[in-house]
């Protein structure tokens, strides 16, 4: 009995020791049903190693373990947190050559390399809406029986970015706006699962998700009945990106990764992976039934120390506005 | 003092420890002192009134379905005792559907009331709040308040046959201070787990304006990582749980109806037409509020249950492990715990300790352990393990509820007996104990085992995606579009939760329970 405990103890202390990159990543992206496995295939198939995804909330965790962290590479924060994430100071530059990207936006910062994005957008079924609101004003102006679901900016990146992207287009009206918005809007969820989920199960007429969303229902369900409204304010952006940590114990791997994240292999992997948009891939590359979903002509971002600065701003405007 | 009391003791400090540890924990690694927020007072308040009018709604709703089954016999009794159990185990967002499903826009109700041309009820505000968790609750209260109805002795219920009691005398006589004695815990439970909610509080309750404490410290945690400010508030509620803890012991009176041989007997008083058909009324609207939601929801997920890969059935065999850990340990915990309270003088501290761990904050709770296991180890590797601790502190309150009355009842009608004849150590157990306590603790293990099944709690903080629990596996399911599995992964958590309750009382249950 001593014996085969030793000996399952040795094994699980030599399996250990093998020193995989581990990846800090979002729940969805690490789960079996995100981009994760597939990526961290494709990488191994590259070198002699091995990725270990570690899933959770990112910022609080890096910011709890401090320069102790096991994390290699940290993948999933968006440009609207990235800015505390430079904060905590725990994070080497990316040295990765950006160019060529298929974004809307510059890029200039060297600390995150962007691996993909997405537009904010409120998704409805064509079945139910007929009358589409073509514009953010327009949605405010719309009559209230509407049913909205959206997420809260206080627990979720995409009720976040919501809030930023009302700022942008209505500035000091941005309080106004909610108000408006308030009686169509039926609830405001924790998460985005919790809201998508209303909208699939047909409680609300729209949702505030991404103008990808409609590309999973075409793909995956051959339903092409959902689609995103395209507002000629524009849509807030949001850029999903990597970066590597100083202190890592494995700084050639690392960067490895970090090479390997705008290359072809990992890019492809995102559209139907992500359900979103890559940073740097081919547009004919990309896959068949993406070329039915609509983009809007305009992205509307804010830099990452600007939605930094402007965080407790637009939350305050959501509370007041929403709280009247 | 006896061992079994001292031992109590001992796990009551521990389970006081393990609350308070980690709060410090979190204070002291907090990068900023602050405090309270003007906005608080609001969110306090509303933490407050909707917990209490919940709880309150909660028991008097479970009353009356208790006592229909406490004095009903018909065929599927026990299969509709058993799935009242399931709302209380369904994942949050689950039951949040559910909900929609029946009382949501296109929901049933709303239906109905279209087709007698009433205008439509709205789900979303503080009745949606209120709505959802009763539905969670009521079936724990109704559950609970069983059990004291089933404590009553067949003996007294045979004296008041004897006597000609009418219904009002035996509810004076009998059932009244049987309530008395069972129902301040019992909305203590419920009225702390209703302050710790969140996510059904945001979902259901249609805005910032019903905003809980749980919620403002998840943002003070994830949004601001402000510590400190998590750790206040995480504070305020447990020093909430604490006061409303010693109220409800004030509030709660011994039964004083002594001891009985353990027969079922018939409820001569309740045999008239007029009650047999109250009661059977009462038993189909409980289960019409509480199963409807839950078949429509997970009705969908019949048919794509053989769609679930592999990786969900090995997450529901990782989430069975955990149930069955979490039970017995519970147990282990619970039983001389109630001892103590039951035979100590400090055993109302006790029961305060063991009942404040649904008061503390799971996510307060979550960072404080990985903070203080961070320098010991990587907290990552043993997200089971913490998962199986939480839900053993968890669970804790709920093993508590059944077995304190039930040891209270033991160490009145039997201690002095026991005592007398020199009975104690293993003697004891087996003899006295045992016997006595083995319907109470076979549904407190039954309850542990279904509420760790599926709890999706900590193991979202520290998990690795190879250690996924089925919960787990069920949001991710949801955060990637597929909602049809996720209801069929809803399906098969609570298939397995019910299970292992019905194997554990099953296992325990007397003759005529």
């Amino acid at each position: 009995m001593k014996k085969t405990l030793t000996l399952a103890l040795m094994m699980i202390a030599t399996s250990a020791n093998a020193e995989p990159l581990t990846i800090y990543a979002p729940d969805y992206f690490a789960s079996e049903w995100g981009p994760g496995p597939a990526i961290k295939e494709a990488f191994e198939a590259s070198c002699s190693c091995e990725i270990e995804y570690v899933t959770g909330d990112l910022l609080p965790r890096l910011r709890l373990e401090g320069d102790a962290t096991p994390a290699d590479v940290v993948i999933g924060l968006n440009t609207d947190d990235a800015e505390r994430a430079r904060q905590t100071g725990l994070f080497a530059p990316h040295n990765v050559a950006i160019e060529g990207l298929t974004m809307p936006i510059d890029w200039t910062d060297d600390t995150f390399v962007p691996f993909n994005w997405g537009h904010t957008a409120f998704v409805y079924d064509t079945t139910k809406i007929t009358d589409v609101p073509t514009s953010f004003q327009a949605l405010l102006d719309a009559d209230d029986s509407l049913r909205i679901a959206i997420q809260d900016p206080r627990t979720s990146v995409s009720g976040l970015a919501l809030a930023l992207w009302v700022h942008k287009v209505f500035g000091d009206g941005a309080e106004d706006a909610w108000a408006a918005l308030a009686p169509k809007i039926v609830t405001v969820t924790r998460g985005w699962s919790e809201a998508y989920g209303m909208f699939t199960d047909g409680e609300v007429d729209m949702v505030l998700s991404y103008t990808t969303s409609p590309a999973y229902h075409i793909i995956a369900e051959e339903d092409e009945t959902k689609k995103a409204a395209l507002f000629d304010e524009g849509h807030y952006v949001m850029v999903e990106t990597a970066g590597q940590i100083a202190t890592t114990d494995q700084p050639e791997l690392a960067q490895a990764f970090l090479d390997f994240i705008l290359t072809e292999p990992f890019q492809s992997i995102i559209p139907t992976g992500n359900w979103s948009l890559p940073a740097k891939l081919d547009p004919a590359k990309m896959p068949a039934g993406f070329e039915k979903v609509a983009l809007p002509e305009t992205a509307l971002i804010y830099g990452s120390a600007e939605a930094e600065a402007l965080r407790d701003t637009v939350v305050a405007e959501f509370e007041a506005g929403l709280g009247r | 003092m006896t061992l079994g009391a001292r031992l109590g003791l001992i796990a009551a400090l521990c389970v006081a420890g393990a609350l308070i540890l980690p709060l410090i924990a979190v204070v002291w690694r907090a990068e900023t002192l602050s405090g309270f927020k003007p906005s608080d007072a609001g969110v306090l308040w509303f933490t407050l009134w909707q917990a209490v009018v919940s709880a309150g709604l909660s028991v008097l709703l479970a009353i009356p379905v208790a006592r229909a089954l406490a004095r009903r016999q018909f065929a599927g009794r026990g299969a509709v005792i058993l799935i009242l159990g399931a709302p209380f185990i369904l994942p949050v967002i689950v039951a949040v559907l559910g909900l929609i499903a029946v009382f949501g826009r296109s929901g049933v109700v709303n239906v109905a009331l279209a087709a007698v041309g009433i205008d439509p009820v709205t789900l979303y505000g503080p009745q949606g709040v209120i709505l959802a968790h009763v539905f969670f609750n009521m079936p724990l209260a109704t559950r609970l308040i069983l059990q004291g109805w089933l404590a009553i002795p067949g003996e007294r219920l045979r004296l008041a046959a004897t006597l000609g009691f009418a219904p009002p005398d035996t509810f004076r006589r009998l059932e009244w201070p049987m309530l008395r004695s069972v129902v301040p815990g019992i909305f203590l439970v419920i009225f702390l787990i209703c302050t710790t909610s969140f996510a059904v509080a945001l979902a259901l309750g249609g805005g910032p304006r019903a905003t809980t404490v749980e919620l403002a410290i998840y943002q003070a945690f994830r949004f601001d990582f402000d510590l400190s400010r998590a750790a206040i508030l995480g504070g305020l509620q447990l020093i909430l749980g604490v006061g409303a803890a010693i109220l409800s012991l004030r509030l709660t009176l011994p039964s004083g109806l002594g001891a009985g041989l353990d027969r079922a007997v018939p409820r001569w008083d309740s045999a008239s037409p007029l009650l047999r058909a109250q009661d059977a009324v009462v038993i189909a609207l409980a289960c019409g509020f509480l199963l409807l939601p839950i078949v429509l929801v997970l009705g969908e997920g019949v048919w794509h249950l053989t769609a679930l890969p592999s990786s969900v059935w090995l997450a529901a065999v990782r989430s069975l492990a955990i149930a069955l850990a979490a039970a017995i340990l519970t147990l282990t915990l619970a039983l001389p715990m109630a001892l103590a309270v039951v035979t100590t003088t400090r055993g109302g501290w006790i029961e305060v300790a063991g009942t404040l761990s649904i008061a503390a904050s799971p996510l307060v709770l979550g960072t404080g352990l990985y903070i203080l296991l961070l320098p010991l180890t990587n907290p990552v590797k043993l997200a089971l393990p913490v998962t199986l601790f939480v839900n053993v502190v968890l669970a804790l309150p709920f093993a508590l509820r059944a077995l304190i009355p039930a040891m209270r009842d033991l160490d009145r009608d039997f201690g002095r007996l026991s005592t007398s004849l020199g009975m104690r150590g293993l003697d004891w157990v087996r003899l006295v104990a045992i016997p006595r306590l083995r319907r109470p603790a076979g549904f407190a293990a039954g309850l542990t085992a279904a509420l760790a099944a599926g709890d999706l709690g900590v193991i979202a903080l520290f998990a690795s995606p190879d250690q996924a629990t089925l919960p787990l596996v069920l949001y991710q399911l949801m955060g990637s579009y597929r909602l049809d599995e996720a209801k069929a992964a809803a399906l098969l958590l609570v298939v397995l939760s019910l299970g292992l309750f019905w194997l554990f009382e099953r296992g325990t249950r007397h003759a005529e329970a």
